[in-house]
């Protein structure tokens, strides 16, 4: 069963394109991860489909619900969390909760006894009535991700949950967000700029000035670079470059600060190099393909130096 | 369109987001949340209803020998505390009204207005639980000033005036400060809708809301002037002063004659009507909002 279905989608805010031709699918009960640097188009495509931006060309369905005839719907079928939280700070952490299942039509009994669940499951039920304002940013994002899920959504869509968030509460979040794929069966999207946390989700999609470059499991994602990766710090990189790309007939990139360098045999390379070039780099690095790799690959930038908001 | 709907797709516990209507319980829930707040920042209750106090105290005892009332000769004539009462309650709906239009900028910035606009919820009920949240608020504050201000008389605050109103009085007050409340909140909001900043309000409130206020016969008559007649018999305001110091001032050779009260009811109510129903028709049209 799909549970987000994205076809030739088109967005333009004026002259700039935001979403060119994006096309995707996401199976029920998947985490999939929209990668992007920032102004790549994960926003924008976040916005259309959690019904906040309209829909200009192409077309988007949520549990199988048009996303344009039947925003309401949709609605229903969705739990959102925003970058900022939306969260009212002056409210406890359980009127937040209430606020929500209010907007959603529960009330009563049924309320209390989802607002418990969602607590439970968060474990947030001892903050109950503290300020939204005194808490962590870990549990503010807790709380959000709880008052998601009060109408039992079926597709939880996320932008840029783990902003702000120190490495412990980002690593709780994923446990989180692993438990609630195998509790309760929901599809997660959700959109990064984190290398680390595209890896940890089923499937993603890599958007770049708004085009959707390559889509597929982090390790398929990863075999687009073939075999080894190799990284060259240091100074004069460009010459260093040009007699790599002379005398070993090697393709570097320079990406930033570093030289590149795929290859098959990557550990043969590496003490090549380091024999024949001793002294003209600080330091050399053999890894695996990472998706920063194979986003280097795809566009010729690092993640981070492909903003262009 | 919600009769056309079939039923979401089976998924975890769907019956729970059965689609309910959830115009009744958004209202009162935004409504509710706007109290809330407002009881959980003390500041605000000081700045809508201390300034004003100041201001009917200060005024009434400056402009005390000054103020003559057209029409009316000098024994039988109103002090200006007393001209200046209705014209502060409104002074009070007015600041409370800001108060919640400018939280209605501060909820889009901080988030809490996407959480709001992803759910479920007819765009009207936004519209209803923002401006009717503020407008009990603004209610409660003008009544407790109109019911307790007159006591200043006792310290030597304020000249000898009525304070001892009839039931009839209070509520008919209450229904004039309803009306009143709802038409200025529903006008700030529809500015706070198109403004992004509150500093950008700040120019709102005084070249259109501050003005507005002043024109009404809230602080003077104005009578003296034709052309400031004109403004303030434009002014959708105006109405509903006249309307609320007709219902305090027990006898009406007192007052003038002009506005005729069924035409302070008539302007309040249907001010306040047409506020509303822009609002509705301003957010439903925002595209970023369109249901």
């Amino acid at each position: 069963m799909t549970a987000v279905s994205v076809q030739e989608l088109e967005f333009r805010y004026g002259e700039r394109v935001a979403l060119n031709n994006v096309s995707f699918q996401i199976p029920s009960g998947e985490i999939f991860g929209v990668l992007g640097p920032n102004g790549g188009g994960k926003s924008t495509l976040f916005r259309v489909l959690s019904t906040l931006l309209p829909i200009q060309g192409g077309n988007a369905e949520v549990m199988g619900l048009d996303v344009k005839q039947r925003a309401d719907a949709v609605r229903r079928a969705i739990g959102v969390t925003f970058q900022s939280p939306s969260l009212d700070l002056k409210l406890t952490v359980i009127e937040n909760l209430k606020v929500q299942g209010h907007l959603y039509g529960l009330f009563g009994r049924t309320l209390r006894e989802r607002c418990g669940v969602v607590m439970e499951q968060l474990g947030i039920v001892d903050r109950a009535g503290d300020l939204a304002e005194r808490l962590s940013g870990g549990l503010k994002r807790r709380v959000e991700i709880a008052k998601c899920l009060l109408h039992s959504p079926q597709v939880l869509l996320m932008d840029e949950p783990s902003t702000g968030l120190d490495p412990g509460a980002r690593y709780d979040l994923w446990q989180i967000l692993f438990k609630l794929r195998k509790e309760s069966n929901v599809t997660i999207l959700i959109t990064t700029h984190l290398m680390e946390e595209a890896d940890l989700c089923d499937r993603l999609c890599i958007l770049d000035e708004g085009n959707l470059i390559a889509e597929g499991p982090p390790d398929e994602l990863r075999n687009l670079v073939g075999g080894d990766s190799l990284l060259i710090e240091g100074q004069n990189l460009p010459e260093l470059s040009k007699d790599l790309e002379a005398e070993l007939t090697l393709e570097v990139q320079q990406v930033g600060g570093s030289l590149r360098i795929e290859h098959q045999d990557g550990h043969q390379l590496l003490s090549q190099i380091a024999t024949r070039y001793a002294g003209r780099f600080t330091r050399l690095t053999l890894g695996k393909p990472s998706l920063e790799d194979v986003f280097i690959k795809l566009t010729g930038r690092t993640l981070d130096a492909g903003e262009t908001e | 369109m919600s009769s056309a709907d079939p039923p979401i797709i089976a998924g975890p516990n769907t019956d729970l987001a059965a689609p309910k209507s959830a115009l009744w319980t958004s209202i009162y829930t935004l409504a509710v949340r706007e109290v809330t707040r407002f009881l959980r920042q003390r500041s605000r209750l000081v700045g809508a209803i201390g300034q004003p106090l100041v201001f009917w105290i200060l005024f009434g005892a400056g402009l005390a020998g000054s103020f003559a009332m057209p029409g009316a000769d000098a024994e039988n004539g109103l002090s200006f505390q007393e001209y200046f009462l209705p014209g502060i309650a409104v002074l009070i709906v007015l600041f409370t009204s800001i108060f919640s239009s400018i939280s209605v900028i501060q909820d889009r910035n901080e988030g809490f207005m996407q959480g709001v606009l992803v759910a479920p919820v007819p765009r009207s009920s936004i519209v209803l639980g923002k401006v009717l949240g503020g407008t009990a608020l603004a209610l409660f504050q003008a009544m407790l000033f109109l019911l307790l201000a007159p006591l200043l008389q006792f310290v030597h605050l304020a000249p000898q005036m009525e304070f001892n109103y009839p039931v009839l009085v209070i509520l008919k007050a209450l229904f004039f400060l309803f009306w009143i409340s709802l038409g200025l909140t529903a006008l700030g909001y529809l500015f706070a809708w198109k403004i992004d900043s509150v500093q950008g309000y700040h120019g709102v409130m005084s070249i259109v809301l501050l003005p507005m206020w002043l024109l009404s016969g809230a602080f003077f008559p104005g009578s003296g002037s034709t052309w400031m007649t004109w403004v303030m018999r434009a002014n959708p305001l105006t109405y509903g002063v006249a309307g609320l110091r007709k219902t305090l001032v027990a006898d009406p050779q007192r007052l003038p004659e002009f506005p005729p009260e069924w035409l302070c009811y008539v302007v309040t109510i249907g001010f306040a009507l047409v506020c509303l129903f822009v609002d509705v028709w301003m957010t439903r049209r925002d595209p970023a909002v369109a249901s």
